[in-house]
């Protein structure tokens, strides 16, 4: 064990809903303190591959090593070695719409912790204060907020107990570009400043090239290419070109026949 | 296609479904009473489902009360009518009534908010945000739901007994000309401290059910918007058959025959 140990390796990750599978046997690893961008269409498997990590799916087989312990049977004691080291940015911000701002950031604190009100919520203003929000939205209700600043305070939640795993649910989808860059800043800093490793999915290139340190495609539930930022260029690979250009014409055909015949 | 199948397949889903919300309730009323327990969630989940019922269950009161003493005074073949109605009028209510119909308000009230709410926020990932912030949703949510509405609901009949019991003591004395010594004594002399008791154990079963099918419908519901709202209709007419059906079943219990 004189490698850099990796914080998280997957196995022959397998997942099928009904005929449908999803994921065909992902093997990956993520080293300690390094950023993974999984890029990928929809419907490519992206968000059960991270679900499945957080243990909120099940998988059928494989393995998920989380500092080396295999987490893929989904235990109670699993998923709560899990959910203790890891914070979440999900996609639509899911935020808790009945709690103001500051305790939703704090929520982790209050209810699992169950540390005081007062020191809760000083904690939460500080994380706000780290992702650019004045202390008086912490009195709001998310509902109140737009949508870069929901995906602010989402990142301030899953940052507030300095997680050492941070997912995240493509965390610019409905921002504006110059917003996007905004929370790629953040996501970058925030992920340096406090150690952690990171995997991040998105089908946002700009994001993508932002925030990684390696890059991997999944392509039909498997894992196609690897490489680093700079690499995505030129990838030698036809179909993490087209991806990458956003071309419709290529080898990934998008499924559409769920809704309608292929028409060519 | 063949209406034996079609039969089969319904018993099945129907016993199914009983299975699965039987299975849910145990969990439920397990994680009301075991700790963690989240005190907060649990006062504002009593404050929402007691205390904000109040008006509502106090209206329904007053004019079933009102409404009962009419019919009986019409109904009565005997020249006294006036000494049977607080008689029949008091265990009407307090046996039957006022647990039924404050568990049907509180039924249309609040299964369908729970249903709603926890809806929502499974369509939306709060529950998935909730066990990666290292909080078990079920615990979260649907424990203080249940504890407070199974808490709350007695509370809310034990109200509404006095105030249905009222609105007959209203019609009875300005409407009626009945003398009100007779309206009370005759209702202290005939009401038992069981008939309350009686009522108050029904609402107790019918505050959980109500908390249970809420959150059940709730808690498994998918597929955005409408997702929701079959969520929503299912679990109020799911509560208002489940207090019919333990209702029966209790008062059988109660009654010799």
């Amino acid at each position: 064990m004189s490698e850099p140990e990796a914080k998280i390796e997957i196995r022959g990750l397998t997942k099928s809903f009904g005929q449908n599978h999803v994921l065909r046997g992902i093997d990956i690893d993520v080293a300690q303190g390094k950023s993974l961008v999984i890029i990928g269409g929809s419907g490519s498997g992206k968000s059960v591959l991270l679900k499945s990590i957080l243990g909120l799916i099940k998988p059928d087989r494989g393995e998920i090593r989380v500092d080396g312990r295999n987490v893929a049977k989904h235990s109670e004691a699993d998923k709560r070695f899990v959910a203790g080291q890891t914070g979440m940015l999900f996609q639509g911000g899911a935020l808790f719409d009945s709690l103001k701002v500051w305790e939703n950031v704090a929520f982790r604190l209050l209810n699992a912790e169950r540390r005081p009100r007062g020191a809760s919520k000083n904690k939460a203003l500080e994380c706000l204060a780290q992702v650019g929000l004045a202390p008086e939205v912490g009195d709001l209700k998310p509902s109140e907020l737009s949508g870069g600043m929901q995906k602010r305070v989402g990142l301030a939640r899953a940052i507030a107990s300095d997680p050492h795993i941070l997912f995240f649910d493509e965390p610019t989808t409905g921002l504006d570009p110059i917003m996007s860059d905004v929370i790629n800043n953040l996501i970058v800093e925030r992920v340096k400043a406090i150690g952690a490793t990171a995997i991040s999915i998105t089908h946002d290139m700009a994001s993508a090239r932002k925030i990684a340190d390696e890059v991997a495609m999944l392509y039909q539930g498997q894992i196609i290419w690897r490489g680093g930022p700079d690499d995505l260029d030129n990838s030698g690979n036809p179909m993490v070109e087209q991806f990458v250009r956003g071309r419709a014409e290529g080898p990934i055909q998008m499924q559409v026949r769920r809704y309608a015949k292929k028409s060519r | 296609m063949n209406p034996i199948a079609a039969i089969g397949r319904l018993s099945l889903d129907v016993l199914g479904e009983i299975g699965r919300i039987s299975n849910f309730a145990i969990e439920g009323a397990v994680a009301a009473l075991t700790p963690p327990y989240f005190w907060r969630a649990f006062f504002v989940s009593l404050a929402r489902i007691g205390f904000a019922s109040l008006p509502v269950v106090g209206l329904t009161a007053i004019f079933t009360g009102g409404a009962l003493a009419l019919n009986i005074y019409e109904g009565s073949i005997f020249p006294n009518a006036d000494a049977f109605i607080p008689q029949i009028l008091g265990v009407s209510v307090v046996r039957e009534l006022g647990p039924v119909l404050a568990a049907l308000m509180v039924a249309g009230r609040c299964s369908s908010a729970m249903a709603a709410e926890i809806g929502a926020m499974r369509v939306t990932e709060q529950i998935d945000a909730m066990s990666t912030l290292s909080v078990n949703p079920f615990k979260y949510l649907v424990g203080p739901r249940i504890l407070a509405t199974t808490i709350a609901l007695p509370l809310l009949v034990l109200i509404a007994d006095i105030i249905g019991v009222y609105g007959g003591y209203l019609v009875s004395v300005y409407l009626l000309d009945i003398a009100p010594p007779i309206y009370i004594n005759n209702l202290i002399e005939f009401i038992d401290a069981e008939d309350v008791t009686s009522g108050l154990l029904k609402a107790t079963v019918f505050g959980f059910l109500i908390a249970v099918m809420g959150c059940y419908y709730g808690y498994r519901s998918a597929g955005g918007a409408s997702g929701v709202g079959n969520a929503t209709r299912t679990a109020v007419v799911a509560a208002a058959v489940s207090i019919f059906a333990s209702n029966y079943v209790l008062t059988s219990l109660f009654v010799d025959f």
